[in-house]
């Protein structure tokens, strides 16, 4: 294992976001605390409890959500793409490090910065709402899974990606849509009876709902399914990205 | 057992790449680089040289072939091979926001080394980069880009080094501090492979030189070797009197006059051991054919380039 090179990887990349830090913070938590006094406090007032959850705390999760997976995927897409792009992936393919090791180095960087934000985000959510979190070795759980996970994921969109729109082009017609209906800003039994069977087909539905229930203890779907959801695409994330590097696929000619 | 033949750093072994666009950029190369030697491999653009490179340090894959570095298979092993090469590649290549300081520490680390700021600050120094040290890259010329190149490349302290077209458009003094520098390293034990555009410097430096064309190494030879083989050397008499014709006398030298009759051009093989000089001057002096200067000339490199690739370097 060429624990060096890991290292290399990992600082090299938190590097970039701390070079960028105002960037990389402000964004987001100016975003959350928009959302927070539109929907927490103005919209929200006027909204009813949701599972006997006031509607500014029933949205925190889905936030947290909403910016973990866009962060996940963003930070490890571009942290793999910018060498390809700018030429000095020549050191990364010439170098003494296997491919597992570049992902650990990427996956771990960009999953780490997400989760920060995650945290971050739910420090400023307490500005505005009390919650408590009721399974919090859960909420770490799902945050660190979903971070992972999803961090993997924009990896392989990096890796496939071969310029700027095609890098974005996933995360803003696939995941942003995803994430906006998988329920962060409401319950799925909220829907009409037959919206309630075809949002279950998308995945962002579980990861919300499982991180919701770890908040609060309700759920639109059992925890379980939600764990083993996530889980079920972190391998097909896994299992995939294995194929890229035992093919070269997209990445030596 | 042949018990004083060195073994090779590294052999390559009926390496073919095929691109994926059909195009087959290296024909069976077979090559072995000597432990400690500066080898210069020459070719014209689009020759293969990149490739061939590429290839050894795990850019490119091979077609087929298989490759041997300080004896570890470069695909299977790749990880010993690897921490002991290091590459500066032909385009420049950098990571415009980082710092100097900043790249040089992520190369060591990356190449599996623990960091050794000591180390690192003596690469610096050596290439003049210690004053740079915490300016972006982006920041730095041409030149100075190509530096950093450079220092990233040692900053694992490799023991075999390829420099692919290191002088391509850097500036004399960058080229003198990169050969001095070359030089030192060889002094070190350092194996170096180069590719260069300018044929003095592999005339300079180099103790081999493979000359590649087309995807095929059409010779390996020792600098000397391939100057004296394949070398001409020229006689050039300048004459008092213009001469219609060779005189019929003198059919057993190949001469060539020139059109105003006024110079004679005799050519013979550098490593002719009589080269015919004496005996031509002596019948030139029965014939009363007086000459006011003479002068003799050896080919070049480059010369002996051009007529083995048939096309100039570009
Ligand atoms: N990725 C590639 N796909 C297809 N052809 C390529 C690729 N890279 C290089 N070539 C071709 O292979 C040949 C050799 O290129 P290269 O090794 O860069 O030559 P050199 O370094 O000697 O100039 C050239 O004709 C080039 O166009
Ligand atoms: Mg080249």
């Amino acid at each position: 294992m060429n624990i060096y090179g890991i290292r290399a990887i990992y600082r090299f990349e938190m590097a970039r976001t701390f070079r960028t830090l105002w960037e990389s913070i402000a964004a987001p938590v100016l975003t959350t605390s928009l959302y927070f006094i539109v929907f927490g406090k103005a919209i929200g007032s006027r909204m009813g409890d949701i599972d006997s959850i006031s509607y500014g705390a029933f949205i925190i999760p889905g936030l947290i959500m909403l910016n973990l997976l866009n962060e996940s995927i963003s930070n490890a897409s571009f942290g793999i793409y910018m060498p390809k792009w700018s030429g000095t992936i020549y050191e990364l393919l010439s170098a003494p490090v296997s491919w597992v090791e570049v992902l650990i180095g990427y996956v771990g960087a960009a999953a780490t910065k997400s989760v920060l934000l995650g945290l971050l985000i739910l420090g400023t959510a307490r500005i505005f709402v009390p919650y408590e979190i009721v399974h919090p070795f859960w909420m770490i759980a799902f945050l660190l899974l979903t971070a992972v996970t999803f961090s993997l994921f924009g990896f392989i969109i990096g890796l496939w990606a071969d310029s700027f729109q095609k890098l974005q082009v996933i995360p803003m017609l696939v995941v942003t849509p995803l994430t906006f209906l998988g329920g962060a800003f409401y319950s799925i039994n909220m829907l009409p009876p037959l919206w309630q069977k075809i949002t279950l087909f998308n995945p962002v539905v579980y990861l919300i709902s499982g991180f919701r229930w770890s908040f609060y203890g309700v759920a639109d779907v059992h925890v379980a399914v939600s764990l083993g959801m996530t889980f079920g695409f972190l391998i097909i994330c896994l299992a995939f990205v294995g194929w890229v590097f035992k093919t070269g696929y997209k990445i030596r000619s | 057992m042949i018990a004083d033949k060195p073994t090779p750093i590294i052999s390559v072994l009926g390496v073919n790449k095929i691109y994926a666009d059909g195009f087959q950029a290296l024909k069976k190369i077979n090559l072995e680089i000597k432990r400690g030697e500066i080898f210069a491999l020459l070719g014209p653009n689009g020759a293969g040289k990149t490739t061939l490179i590429n290839i050894i340090c795990g850019i490119v894959k091979a077609t087929s072939g298989t490759i041997i570095a300080d004896g570890h298979d470069t695909v299977r092993d790749y990880r010993t091979v690897r921490a002991i090469i290091g590459l500066v590649p032909q385009e420049l290549h950098t990571d415009s926001f980082e710092s100097v300081w900043a790249t040089i520490k992520f190369s060591r680390g990356l190449f599996g080394k623990a960091p050794n700021s000591a180390y690192l600050e003596k690469v610096l120094r050596d290439l003049s980069l210690w004053d740079k040290r915490d300016q972006k890259i982006m920041t730095l010329s041409g030149g100075m880009k190509r530096r950093v190149l450079i220092a990233k490349a040692l900053a694992h302290e490799p023991t075999i080094l390829f420099l692919d077209e290191p002088s391509a458009g850097v500036d004399v003094e960058l080229r003198h501090d990169m050969w001095r520098m070359v030089r030192k390293l060889r002094a070190q034990g350092t194996t170096i492979i180069l590719t260069t555009h300018y044929i003095e410097e592999a005339e300079d430096m180099a103790d081999r030189i493979g000359i590649i064309n087309k995807g095929e190494l059409i010779i390996v030879e020792d600098k000397e070797v391939l100057m004296q083989k394949l070398g001409k050397k020229q006689l050039t008499l300048t004459l008092r009197q213009a001469m219609m014709n060779i005189p019929a006398e003198l059919s057993a030298w190949p001469l060539v006059l020139s059109n105003d009759g006024l110079v004679l051009v005799y050519s013979f093989n550098a490593q002719e051991e009589e080269s015919g000089i004496a005996a031509l001057l002596s019948k030139l002096g029965e014939h009363d054919i007086e000459f006011k200067d003479l002068r003799t000339s050896e080919s070049s490199l480059e010369d002996i380039f051009v007529s083995l690739v048939h096309q100039p370097m570009g």
